[in-house]
């Protein structure tokens, strides 16, 4: 229904080329859910392509958080009227990977329009997350970004702790954040935004356990959560034990706690390396990030962290002169030298080796080492089966469902072990959903 | 020759009917039947497969007690948010009735809220609460109470049952205060010259009087409840911590619209629709014989 009347577009949009054939641009929709100053970096790269040439012009809009945007995107291919790109998180990557006849493969994008593309070009860790296991790049990405551990300089200061070595290791941020919280931080020790991504999934891979078999799902969807080991466990009583004096404070599901940080009621904080812009604008204080702390008995920790951020979907059934355009646009982001003041300026990773390799011989990351630290964490080994990267259906829910249990676990009302095996549990049953709704 | 008073035929009454039909049709009738249908589909979220699947969806559903929560959950909320949203109302209603100077600035100031979209309700009120940036948070802090509606699911039901009452104080008060002005006063200040004090002259004149008011109220904020409060609960709690604000009708809205499980929601909007013409049959049938017209 929506191929045949986006062809009839196509038809008609055409006939209009035809007959004007100076004046008429293609448009190119772009919807994104960057806001802030995040929000003119997408503007702003805008406007530089369509000054670039004359034949495409992109139109960025901003359709609300990221699940927003992705609903968005959703609702509005099914009403026949996807835009061209939609950055979607990296929470729903396999959703749009299953959804085969709603998408068009970045790769195949690329070759029909003749565009120079190769997938090893991009930094191995971002390339890996968003290709197929025969390493056909599905969507481009756009804006990555991995976890750390910001913390506050100052707070360390008065806490008699060394500013300049931050805790390695989960038991030495324990004894900090008590420190921390002797020394006046009394409301909160340490903190973490995005509660699973950071206490479940980062942690798994960074720790070489697993979070779901068959490669935390990247070797197919018939996947089972495996979240509830004795060092899962063991992490969530910590943090139950430590939330009765404040020493660890739970801050929500989402990000919407890192505001802690910036006004420095948390001098400990564990969010994604993309926080960089705000700290920079906001915090008063002297700041530094360092890479995620481990358990040092852990076997192999730490092992290497995963993405997380977005990338961008080019949506199917579009005729093949605005796939043009999109290709056009998708090479002029990968430019190194674009791509390298994108990373300068956003604080998301660089996605290409090149534009890496430039900030890096510049001298950038003597000056600022904490934009290093996600790409550190990254490359610190070579993956394993447990950390490739994570590819779980239904993953927007099933983050809700994982976080009501560890809220009732730091609520009290269950032991970590049993929270972990509810989640674990009522996860799968949204996994076996999901893989009756792709296979066919 | 006789005097027809009604019309010949079929045709024209049905005609005549027609717009009418044709709005309650494709407004209501067809997005229900809808739902009903949509609730015997597993689809994905793009709407590229389909599978007709009869009653699983609504068999998952029963077997979930997370569902048999959050009807708890929906009956304790909707009975705190009725009874404060018309309690309160009803005393305010009371107050601006009285001969008081300004009156009219009074009523228009406490019919302003209503005009507050849910979500923006919402947001105020969790600006307000919010545990470490919130200033009544913080007052609350200073009275040495652990004010933590992220994790304390009493908490949490707090803040929105004060959110969504708050909502529907104006919509209530404005009802109540046409219904007491349409009390003849004659009535009242008879019963003040027989020496009634006002409380009783409340209780035995003014409230039964008031009655089919009330009823009337009781219907449309229990449906308010069930229906429309999904964007205060959204930006308030977002349904946590660990499901404690997530009502029935909330769950339909994450799990269809933020989930994409558009089956499961579409069962879950069938029986919150059953439930809600029982509820308001069982109402009419019961609760209407004690009103007084």
């Amino acid at each position: 229904m929506f191929n045949r009347r986006s062809m009839l577009a196509a038809a008609a949009a055409g006939a209009m080329m035809a007959a004007t054939p100076a004046a008429a641009q293609v448009e190119i929709q772009w919807w994104h859910a960057m806001t802030g100053a995040n929000n003119e970096v997408v503007n702003k790269l805008a406007q530089d392509f369509n000054a670039s040439q004359r034949e495409f012009r992109v139109v960025p809009t901003y359709k609300g958080s990221y699940p927003d945007t992705m609903n968005a995107g959703i609702a509005a291919f099914r009403a026949g009227n996807a835009p061209h790109i939609l950055q979607v998180f990296e929470v729903g990557t396999a959703t749009m990977m299953a959804a085969r006849g709603a998408i068009k493969p970045v790769f195949q994008l690329m070759a029909e329009a003749n565009e120079p593309f190769v997938p090893s070009a991009y930094l191995p860790a971002v390339a890996g997350y968003y290709s197929t296991s025969r390493g056909e790049m599905l969507s481009f990405p756009f804006n990555s970004s991995s976890s750390v551990m910001w913390y506050n300089k100052d707070a360390f200061r008065r806490a008699g702790l060394n500013p300049d070595q931050p805790p390695k290791t989960w038991p030495e941020v324990f004894e900090a954040a008590k420190k921390l919280r002797a020394a006046g931080y009394d409301k909160c020790g340490f903190s973490s935004a995005w509660i699973t991504w950071l206490n479940l999934e980062q942690f798994s891979l960074w720790h070489n356990v697993p979070l779901a078999t068959r490669a935390n799902g990247i070797d197919g969807f018939d996947t089972e959560l495996k979240f509830n080991s004795p060092l899962h466990v063991r992490h969530l009583q910590n943090l139950i034990d430590l939330q009765k004096d404040n020493t660890f404070s739970y801050s929500g599901r989402t990000n919407t706690g890192e505001g802690r940080f910036t006004s420095g009621e948390c001098p400990i904080f564990l969010t994604s390396s993309g926080f960089y812009g705000n700290v920079k604008a906001n915090a008063k204080f002297d700041w530094a990030n360092a890479p995620m702390p481990y358990y040092p008995d852990a076997p192999g920790a730490p092992q290497n962290s995963t993405l997380g951020g977005a990338s961008l979907w080019v949506m199917g059934g579009k005729p093949a002169a605005e796939y043009r355009g999109v290709a056009k646009f998708f090479a002029f982001l990968s430019q190194t030298d674009r791509q390298a003041k994108l990373h300068t300026d956003s604080g998301y990773l660089p996605i290409t080796q090149a534009a890496y390799e430039q900030v890096k011989a510049s001298g950038f990351y003597r000056e600022n080492p904490y934009l290093e630290t996600p790409i550190l964490q990254l490359n610190n080994k070579p993956p394993t089966e447990n950390s490739r990267g994570l590819r779980l259906g239904n993953m927007v829910q099933m983050r809700d469902v994982w976080a009501e249990e560890i809220e009732a676990a730091l609520a009290g009302q269950k032991s970590a072990q049993a929270a972990l095996d509810a989640a674990v549990s009522r996860g799968n049953v949204m996994l076996r959903q999901f893989e009756r709704t792709v296979t066919r | 020759m006789e005097k027809r008073v009604v019309f010949d035929g079929k045709l024209l009454p049905y005609a005549l009917l027609m717009p009418q039909l044709l709005i309650t049709i494709v407004f209501f009738y067809w997005p229900a039947a809808q739902a009903v249908w949509q609730s015997f589909f597993i689809q994905d979220a793009f709407g590229l497969t389909m599978q007709f699947v009869w009653f699983e969806n609504y068999q998952v559903l029963f077997a979930n007690p997370d569902y048999y929560r959050s009807m708890l959950t929906t009956l304790v909320f909707s009975c705190l948010v009725t009874f404060f949203s018309l309690s309160i109302a009803l005393m305010f209603a009371v107050q601006a009735d009285k001969q008081i100077k300004a009156a009219g600035a009074y009523k228009t100031f406490l019919m302003w809220p209503y005009a507050v979209a849910p979500a923006i309700a919402g947001v105020l009120w969790l600006f307000m609460f919010q545990p470490s940036l919130g200033l009544v948070a913080q007052a609350i802090r200073a009275l040495g109470i652990d004010w933590n509606p992220q994790l304390n699911g009493g908490h949490a039901m707090t803040l929105v049952v004060m959110a969504a009452t708050w909502k529907q104080i104006s919509y209530n008060f404005l009802f109540f205060l046409a219904g007491l002005q349409s009390i003849p006063k004659s009535v009242i200040e008879a019963a003040a010259i027989d020496g009634a004090r006002p409380a009783r002259r409340f209780w035995t004149i003014i409230f039964p009087l008031l009655s089919p008011t009330t009823f009337f109220l009781l219907v449309v904020n229990i449906v308010y409840v069930f229906f429309d409060t999904f964007g205060i609960i959204d930006s308030v709690t977002g349904g946590g911590p660990a499901q404690a604000t997530t009502t029935l009708v909330y769950k339909v809205f994450s799990d269809g619209r933020l989930g994409g499980d558009l089956g499961g929601s579409a069962a879950q909007s069938v029986i919150l629709m059953i439930l809600v013409i029982g509820l308001t049959a069982i109402q009419f049938r019961y609760i209407e014989r004690k009103v007084q017209y």
